[in-house]
């Protein structure tokens, strides 16, 4: 192993060594854990920059090890893990420096940083994963650490049930995902990502079965990336502290299921039907949040719907054009990944200042008593929407490049796009201009600079993460064959725009009612009644049944001990009586050894 | 003498002194702890094969020897047997009546455990195992609660009815080898398996599953364990929950399946259906318990199944996970009953509604409750993970590949796979309504609980995580058993 075998291991190791510090140690200790976390968060920035500088390497340990059975525990250090590593220890490391202040007056601090170093520890495992059953166990730790971080307040009722929410909709997903790797693993007898690329001539010999294999594992993504229809967990999420939401809800974890998919598109390649049917899913998705996201009221849970809406442009992307770089989806992973992070850390600064109202419609006038916030949250919003020039324009071009060789998909990604414009015009209208609506919204501050630097450092991002970096995630070059979906997507950003500034400027409340979008298509009554209806009846029975079960055998018991004495003899606690059966049964084998 | 005989003799004779007037509870903490310490040197001398045998004839003529001896596989479940005894009669709280006969007990169920894995003569597995469940019946009977009566009359009368089928099943098999051959070795018995007639093999067999399927509460031989669990007191619940009933899985790996191969395959799709409702139907009605110590104990039956599912796959990777799965198992149970009974001890009553907000109230208790329950609904990190996914990856190898018209242990194994949705869903619901939320007024002064409870738990704890972590530290072990057992 030579120094560089070593810098992805140290990536991967430094965040898992300050979670057991903080959580074992540091327990007690608030500040020492806060910055010890920070200092680690910062060390794995630089890491994953010197990572970003080195050839692709290959190291593992071998963790399960028999005959028909190898899991290795390795790192791939390649072009795809080499730019997810600087997203996630980017992020990471400004939301650490974001926290120290934003989680300066909580009771456990402590618990919050060890549990954000654990989460860090889980993210960079699947990044680096090189096989099936080592993302699949950093896939599920993730999940853990989002359970813990999301319940983080977790005497509030609403937040312990959020984290369960989401946590049991990812199993539904991995449910789909173990049965996936398990199908492929059966196939091609390997589980790592190299030797299943080896075996495509295997993998390819039974068409259906492949697809089948491909949108099982893509039920994984459906749970982490939250797409429809087990996107409802996303949005109640927004119950952990704000900067949970920025790095995991929004840049980090959530995006796992698209890196997941750019990992095996080579796989997705192979299969057309179950391509199509991803691109679907995400663009179903997609527009579905869109929808959902105009008639939200809670600044976090725009936000959240928006990031659903995101997350199902890169999914389709992904359908739509798989490519072993990542392709336009990665582009828009890595794009978005910083303006919804500066978006998220935007509103937590509001929250933090306005002392827990996230209400747009409390707020009002912001730009005036928070300038650097404001400023960078209508950067991060511009972005967001496609102003030319800026990050999102960039990459969601690159999306609905590739979406239109398919004229319907075009079109829903096209409408996201016009309405992407609009919600979010809408937000930043309420919250930001205006006259105050509330008595918070007077005493509005921009925050301390552990809060407002990463701000900045996001928003210059934002600006210009999109410039020249296309050529990095096309595995090969495409000439951008027409000019009009450029010309649509531009129009789709001003139409949107202009449509929330006429009907929102001015305004004190909500002038649109419409039930189906703010009620989020009744999806979680919908859901409620399903489970309510199969799983809780179901149990019911279950439980009747079994009681049924036990009378039965009471009721044998009974018989028995009414007719033989051998079971009067079985009194409770009585040992004559049990050593008498005992006796009994050994006299009945000897009389079978010796006289049968 | 070896040390093998030691790790057997000492909790017996341990217990006999207990009963006879010796200090209850320092003995039996000094007696589980030498345990441990000994199967740990016994494990550190391993080097392949069957070690540490002695033998001391009983009945030559019929081939009735007391042999002991253990394999890799062995050293795990005594290796299970000795850290649970530990925890066991550590958490034991003070005891109001006849404390002696109570640690006398306890031991006698450690040392009857421990006898059956370190047997290779298969009567005295069968006896050994016997004389582990006469203390469990008298731990429950005198010092257990709620219908603790209606309890222990059920399973005495249960688990003797289920060790006399098991008993006809091992006279049966005994018998299926022609006069001359016949032994109750079961090293013998393995190598000279070809013996027995194919024909013969699926009525043996039968036999055996439901002999041993009554004592590890295999559907529809259930019903006695979650009453049982929840009447007994907490050191009997850990010990039979996470050992004993081990002993059946383990004699269905150890004579069943490497003995009656083709019996196996008779009885397969049966298997698989029993199975298939142990995860399935169980863990519905696990979901609708309202009862932490009614729900640990269904969790029970319920991760049964996997186990299960793993012997059901007959191959090395299956089997090997079921193996490592017993002991995840054992442990992740054991410490959750032992957290149960502390809950039991300082609060009204274990209902879901009458508990919330201990997690604020005693933030160790939540962790460790938290990690166990993680532990058992299969997170990685801990040795359940690593094994049910040589569960699954071992069962899906059974059936054929690149097809979707998948045989039936495969259809069976996506059904174990729903299953672990479905134990996220009880789980997590109790952690929730038990630990998160407001404290509520009834546990206003609830603590976290004495050094000697917290201890235990984090010996459990990181037990699981060794396996968990570092899962060749037990495959090593386990491994080369099986495949020695399977004939590979």
């Amino acid at each position: 192993m030579n120094n560089n075998d070593i810098i992805p291991w140290f990536i991967l190791l430094n965040p898992l060594i300050t979670a057991v510090l903080i959580l074992f140690v540091f327990r007690k200790n608030h500040g020492t854990a806060a910055t010890v976390s920070t200092m680690s968060a910062f060390f794995g920035l630089v890491g994953s920059l010197c990572a970003f500088t080195l050839a692709p390497t290959h190291t593992f340990v071998r963790w399960i090890d028999m005959p028909g059975l190898q899991i290795p525990i390795g790192v791939q250090l390649d072009h795809l893990s080499q730019l997810m590593l600087l997203v996630v220890t980017g992020i990471g490391f400004l939301v650490h420096l974001y926290s120290t202040v934003y989680m300066e007056h909580d009771e456990s601090k402590s618990r919050f940083f060890g549990h954000l170093s654990l989460f860090m520890f889980s993210m960079l495992g699947i990044v680096l994963a090189d096989n099936f059953a080592m993302m699949f166990i950093f896939w599920e730790l993730v999940g853990v650490s989002s359970y813990l971080l999301i319940g983080h307040w977790f005497t509030r009722d609403a937040a312990g049930k959020a984290a369960n929410k989401a946590f049991m909709m990812n199993r539904i997903g991995d449910f789909g995902f173990m049965l996936g790797i398990l199908m492929l693993w059966s196939t091609a007898g390997t589980v790592t990502f190299k030797g299943l690329e080896a075996a495509t001539g295997t993998l390819t010999t039974n068409p259906m079965f492949l697809t089948a294999a491909i949108l099982l594992v893509f039920c994984g993504a459906m749970g982490k990336s939250a797409q429809f229809p087990l996107h409802t967990w996303l949005p109640d999420a927004m119950e952990g502290p704000t900067p949970v939401s920025a790095l995991i809800h929004a840049a980090t974890m959530v995006a796992a299921g698209v890196f997941m998919l750019a990992r095996i598109a080579f796989l997705i390649g192979l299969s057309p039907a179950a391509a199509l049917i991803i691109a679907w899913i995400g663009a179903i998705t997609s527009i579905l949040a869109a929808l959902m996201a105009t008639q939200q009221d809670d600044i976090k849970r725009i936000l959240a719907y928006s990031t659903l809406s995101q997350l199902g442009y890169m999914v389709m992307a992904i359908g739509l054009a798989p490519d072993p770089n990542g392709g336009p989806a990665m582009f828009h992973l890595f794009t978005h990944a910083f303006f919804k992070a500066l978006l998220f850390l935007g509103a937590g600064a509001v929250i933090h200042a306005l002392h827990h109202e996230q209400n747009i419609w409390k707020m009002g006038g912001l730009s005036k008593h928070m300038r650097v916030t404001s400023i960078t949250f209508l950067i991060g919003t511009l972005a967001l929407t496609g102003c030319p020039g800026l990050a999102g324009f960039f990459s969601k071009d690159a999306i609905l490049l590739a979406a239109w060789s398919n004229k319907p998909l075009f079109f829903i990604a096209w409408s996201t796009a016009f309405l992407t414009a609009f919600y979010m015009t809408r937000l930043y209208i309420v919250a930001f201009t205006g006259k105050e609506r509330s008595e918070a919204a007077h005493h509005g501050h921009d925050c301390p600079a552990p809060m407002t630097i990463p701000l900045v450092i996001l928003a210059i991002l934002a600006v210009c993460a999109g410039w020249k970096t296309e050529s990095y995630f096309m595995s090969h070059h495409a000439e951008h064959a027409s000019h009009i979906p450029m010309l649509l997507a531009i129009c789709a950003f001003m139409f949107g725009t202009f449509a929330a500034m006429t009907l929102y400027k001015g305004k004190d409340k909500e002038p649109l009612s419409l039930p189906l979008f703010r009620n989020k298509f009744y999806l979680d009554e919908i859901y409620g009644a399903i489970v309510a209806g199969t799983q809780d009846v179901l149990a019911y029975i279950a439980a009747k049944i079994d009681s049924l079960i036990s009378g039965i055998v009471r009721l044998a018991g009974m018989a028995a001990w009414g007719v033989g004495f051998l079971f009067r003899l079985l009194q409770f606690g009585n040992v004559q009586g049990y050593s008498f059966v005992f006796g009994l049964g050994v006299v009945w084998l000897i009389w079978f050894v010796v006289f049968k | 003498m070896t040390v093998l005989n030691f790790i057997v003799l000492l909790p017996i004779l341990n217990a006999i002194a207990i009963a006879c007037g010796a200090p209850a509870r320092k003995s039996a903490l000094l007696s589980a702890w030498t345990q441990l310490a000994l199967t740990i040197v016994a494990m550190v001398g391993y080097r392949g094969g069957f070690a540490y045998g002695s033998t001391w004839a009983v009945a030559p003529e019929w081939g009735l020897n007391l042999t002991f001896g253990v394999d890799g596989l062995a050293l795990v479940m005594l290796l299970l047997t000795a850290i649970v005894t530990v925890a066991a009669v550590w958490v034991t709280p003070k005891i109001e009546k006849r404390e002696n006969l109570f640690y006398a007990c306890v031991l006698l169920i450690s040392g009857g455990a421990a006898g059956a894995f370190a047997s290779v003569d298969m009567f005295f597995f069968y006896a050994f195992h016997e004389l582990a469940l006469i203390p469990t019946f008298l731990l429950i009977g005198i010092w257990g609660q709620g219908e603790r009566q209606v309890a222990a009359w059920k399973i005495t009368i249960y688990l003797a009815v289920g060790s006399m089928i098991l008993l006809v099943g091992l006279a049966k098999l005994y018998l299926a080898f022609p006069e001359g051959a016949r032994t109750f070795d079961m090293i013998e018995m393995t190598k000279a398996r070809h013996l027995i007639p194919a024909a013969e093999q699926g009525g043996i067999y039968i036999w055996l599953l439901v002999g041993f399927g009554v004592l590890i509460s295999l559907f529809p031989f259930h019903s006695w364990a979650a009453p049982a669990y929840a009447a007994a007191p907490t050191p009997a619940a850990m010990l039979h929950a996470g050992v004993l009933k081990k002993f059946g899985l383990y004699g269905l790996i150890r004579i069943a399946v490497p003995m009656l191969p083709e019996g196996a395959k008779v009885w397969m799709n049966l298997l698989l259906v029993l199975l298939v409702a142990n995860i399935l139907y169980i863990g519905l009605v696990t979901i609708a318990q309202k009862k932490l110590d009614w729900m640990l104990g269904y969790s029970s039956v319920m991760h049964m199944g996997y186990i299960f599912l793993g012997i059901a796959a007959g191959n090395a990777i299956g089997i090997t996970g079921a193996s490592l799965l017993m002991l995840g198992h054992g442990l992740s149970i054991a410490a959750l009953f032992a957290m149960c009974g502390y809950l039991r001890q300082t609060s009204p009553s274990l209902a879901f509604t009458s508990l919330g907000g201990i997690a604020k109230k005693a933030p160790f208790l939540g962790y460790a409750f938290g990690m166990a329950a993680f532990a058992s609904i299969g997170l990685p990190g801990f040795a359940n993970f690593a094994s049910e996914a040589m569960v699954f990856f071992g069962a899906f190898k059974a059936g054929p590949a690149a097809t979707l018209d998948f045989s039936s242990i495969q259809i069976a194994t996506v059904c174990g796979l729903w299953g672990v949705v479905i134990s996220a869903v009880y789980m997590l619901r109790a952690y929730r309504q038990i630990f998160q939320g407001e404290p509520q007024a009834n546990v206003a002064t609830f603590k976290d609980p004495a050094c000697s409870v917290k201890w235990s738990v984090i010996l459990l704890l990181a037990a699981l995580m060794v396996g968990g972590l570092w899962p060749k530290s037990m495959l090593n072990f386990i491994q080369p058993s099986v495949e020695a057992l399977i004939g590979k």
